[in-house]
This record gives structure tokens, sequence and C-alpha cells, in this order.
């Protein structure tokens, strides 16, 4: 996006991040939504549903992120219909890419794609701006992502639990909360498996505390 | 079931006095005027057999194919009108690879038949083309799905089977199929002739055992099928064809090879010649 938009834009600049694990996914993001250093939104959700058993965390421009996640949750439900089966979280994320990188020039979105489905399981793709479109076990994104990579690398191992999953991600993202200053607000959780989505808040005063101060 | 339309027969885009469109039956006999394909479907994949008649000596052995390569994992084995078997490959090409471009991953094939039964259909409706002349059956094989089989008529109805055939031995050909599996259990109990309590009880065996055979195994007896209904008096010689998608082939779909092709007719021809024998003794 050019220069002279971007003061009047609304941003989720945000952290994002996603996790998979045996059985299903947990995503987690902030709450923040910034228009320069304004707060316009404290409360913000960012996790998004695209269909039953997938969700999307949405970073970069608000608009952006709104549009594209309205129009892949049209083309997917008709997909899902279509097919008479629920969808495959690979499809939802082709989806997001495909509208990511042939708007690539005017849209400002990174995209993380999470969710179940019973052909693979707890999967997360993850489409950064650009619209490149990866699978990975573990996807962070935003703006504060950058101050969690080494809490990631170090902490993540392969085959954790689901709580281990939670307290991972709650863990990191107030780390990041705390570091960046366009994230910030709640941390909102979700878990989703077979048996459906579990969302969870946890409020500023509950955060996990890295300091003693 | 023939019956002439006269009047009513015009254009796919009338209906009869007693509701039949009949372009849309003349189409389908079309189809019944070619020469025999049959598909079934097995434990770990799906086996296609064609009778491909030869017109002519001088036709190039391996010509005029009639069965075709959808996409990696999806064969089309046709029957009727070659060249709208033909352009309706096409047709099916085009559907897979859009499918996999717009969503990322395998067309599933039931999908993939109604899509083209769907196009299929739209020739049946207006008087200005004609309904295309072919059936075909489409048949895959993938980790998730398995082995799958579908067929579609000129009528622009497409079903799922465990085996099939369409041509001018489809009668024959079915009734092979269906003895496949209640052969082998009946031909202990003919001896001691309690055929109709065995007929009974094969009938619930008779789907467990194709879904048990392996495609090794059914190569073998598609090619028998073939070879069975196949009418020597009226058609010369005909080349067979045969293709396959499964386990064996890791879920692509290709031409059987030659030396499981040369086995398999050796199979047909000697169980012939076997069955030939057996009748002589009866008499």
């Amino acid at each position: 996006p050019t220069l002279y938009s971007a003061n009047w834009m609304q941003f989720i600049t945000t952290t994002i991040m996603a996790v998979e694990y045996d059985g299903g996914v947990v995503i987690g993001a902030d709450s923040r939504t910034t228009t320069g250093a304004y707060i316009a939104n404290r409360v913000t959700d960012k996790l998004t549903p695209i269909h039953d058993r997938i969700f999307c965390c949405r970073s970069g421009s608000a608009a952006d992120t709104q549009a594209i996640a309205d129009v892949v949750t049209y083309q997917l439900g008709f997909h899902s219909i279509e097919l008479d089966e629920a969808p495959l979280v690979q499809t939802a994320a082709n989806l997001f890419k495909a509208s990511c990188y042939r708007y690539r020039e005017e849209l400002m979105a990174g995209i993380i794609v999470a969710g179940w489905d019973k052909r693979r399981g707890g999967q997360v793709y993850t489409v950064p701006v650009g619209g490149m479109l990866v699978r990975q076990p573990v996807s962070v994104g935003g703006s504060g992502s950058t101050y969690i990579y080494g809490y990631m690398d170090s902490n993540y191992k392969p085959n954790m639990t689901k709580d281990q999953c939670l307290r991972l991600v709650s863990g990191a993202l107030s780390l990041a909360m705390e570091r960046d200053g366009s994230s910030g607000g709640v941390v909102r959780l979700a878990a989703i498996s077979e048996t459906g989505v579990d969302r969870q808040v946890i409020l500023g005063n509950q955060l996990p505390k890295w300091s003693t101060a | 079931m023939s019956s002439i339309g006269t009047g009513y027969d015009l254009s796919a885009s009338t209906f009869s006095p007693d509701g039949r469109v009949f372009q849309v039956e003349y189409a389908m006999k079309a189809v019944e005027n070619s020469s025999t394909a049959i598909g079934i479907r097995c434990k770990d994949g799906v086996v296609f057999g064609v009778e491909k008649l030869v017109l002519s000596k001088l036709y190039e052995q391996g010509s005029n194919k009639r069965i075709f390569n959808v996409d990696r994992h999806v064969g089309m084995a046709v029957a009727g009108l070659l060249a709208d078997a033909r352009s309706l490959s096409e047709v099916a090409r085009e559907e897979a690879s859009n499918f996999r471009s717009n969503y990322g991953h395998n067309i599933p094939l039931k999908h993939l038949s109604e899509r083209v039964a769907m196009y299929v259909h739209a020739y049946t409706l207006y008087s200005a083309v004609r309904p295309f002349g072919c059936s075909f059956i489409l048949g895959s094989y993938d980790q998730d799905d398995g082995p799958q089989l579908y067929m579609v008529d000129p009528s622009g109805i497409s079903y799922g089977y465990w085996g099939c055939a369409i041509g001018k031995a489809k009668q024959a050909a079915k009734t092979e199929i269906e003895k496949l599996q209640v052969r082998i259990l009946l031909e202990p109990s003919l001896r001691q002739g309690k055929i109709l309590l065995n007929c009974l009880i094969c009938v619930c065996y008779c789907y467990q055992q194709m879904k048990d055979m392996t495609c090794r195994e059914l190569v073998k007896e598609v090619a028998k099928i073939i070879y069975i209904v196949h009418d020597e008096v009226k058609d010369k010689s005909f080349e067979l064809e045969l293709s396959w998608v499964g386990e064996v082939t890791n879920g692509k779909h290709e031409l059987v090879p030659k030396d499981v092709r040369e086995e398999a007719e050796k199979y047909a021809k000697d169980s012939l010649e076997e069955e030939d024998d057996s009748d002589e003794d009866n008499m």
C-alpha cells in the first residue's frame, strides 16, 4: 500500500500465533487495533472463524484482512456444500493464498490459517504478506512476533499436549505484548479439535508475569 | 424397449406424450452399438478393461485408445462415439485441473463425475445441440478415499459403482461381474445340488469377495470377462486395452504393463478353453 494512506488506515499489527498438537491446533492473538498511536479497539477479536473447524488469525490492515476473510468464508462454504463434506484446512489456506497473492500490490495482510480436518488432523498454514503459503507446526505473525522467535525456538517441542500448547501460546503472547507497542490488551485463545472449538480470554491481570516489577 | 418416436424425436427440447426425451434415448443406443468397456473396483484399486474392435488390419497397434488419463489419479474408459468421448475427456481434464488450481488438492472423484455429468446433461436441454453419444466410466484411487468408480451416461446421470459395464455386451458383462465372486463359493455346492440355499448365502458374500481382491488378481478376471463377452461370430478381431490405478501403481492411473497384460490374456484364453471342455463333459 502507498505511504500516504498509512496514517489513516486502521491496523491490527499485532501478535498472532498458532501451534499444532496431536488432535488439533491452539491459536492465539492479542486484542489491540491502532490508528497511528491511538488504540481504536482494545478488545479486538482477531481469531476469525472461516468454517466449523477452521479459523484464521489476522494481522496487518484490519479492513484488508476482514475483506479477505469474508471472501474466503463464502468460497469455502460454497465448496463445502458442493462436495457435501467438511472442507480441508489446506483448501482454506489455498483460498487465502489465491486472494493474497493475486492482489498482493494492493493488500497488506499477514494471515495464519489453522484448524482441524479428518484427513490430516490439526494443521497450521501461514500466508504472510506477498501471498506465500507454507505449512508449519508452529507459526507466529504480526509486528510483535519478532520479539518471540527466540522464545518459540527454545520452548517449542514437537508432540506437546493441548495444555502445554495453551501455556506456550499465552506465555509467548504476553511476552510480545509486553515489548511491542502495537500489541496489547487481552490474550484470546482458541483450541480447535475434532470435538469442536474451545475459546478463552485471559485478561490483563491474569496474564503470565515475566518480570517482577 | 425400442419404439418409434415419430414427430417427438427431432430435438432434445421435446418431450413425447409418454414423458420420454427420444434424442437422449437414441444417444444411449449409440453407446449400445459400440464395443464393451468394463470397470471393477477392488480392495486396493480400480481396473478397466475395454474390448477394442479392430476394424482394419492397417491400424497401428495401440492407436485409437479408449482409455484416457484425466488426472494423475483418475482414469476414464469410454464406449460410444469416440469423438464425443475425446471431447468429454478434455472437459474432465479441465475440471480436475481447475479444481487443483483453486483448492490445492486432488479432485474427489464423486465431485468430478458430478461436474462432468452436469456438462453432459446441459447438452440434453436444447434443440440447437445434440446429446453426447457416449457413456464413460471414471475410476480413481487415493490414500484417503480409497478406490472409487463412477459411471456417466448420455442423459447426464452419474452413479457410483463397485463394478459396471457399458457397450454392446453390457448385460453379459454385468452378469459375469456379479458371477465373479458368487462362482467361487457356488462351484463346490453346485456339485452337491444345494444351489438355492447357497445362492442366498453367496449374495451376502458377493460384495465381500470383490472387496478382498487385489488389483493383480482382478486384472486377470477383467481380461477374462472381456474375452467371454466378445462375440467371435459377429466381430472378428479385437485388441484388449487394460488399465489400472491403485496401491500397485502408487495411485497413478496407467495402462497395465506389457507382462501383466500378457499374463492376464493368457489366463483369459486358458479359462475359456477350460469352460469349453467342461461343457463337453456335461453333454
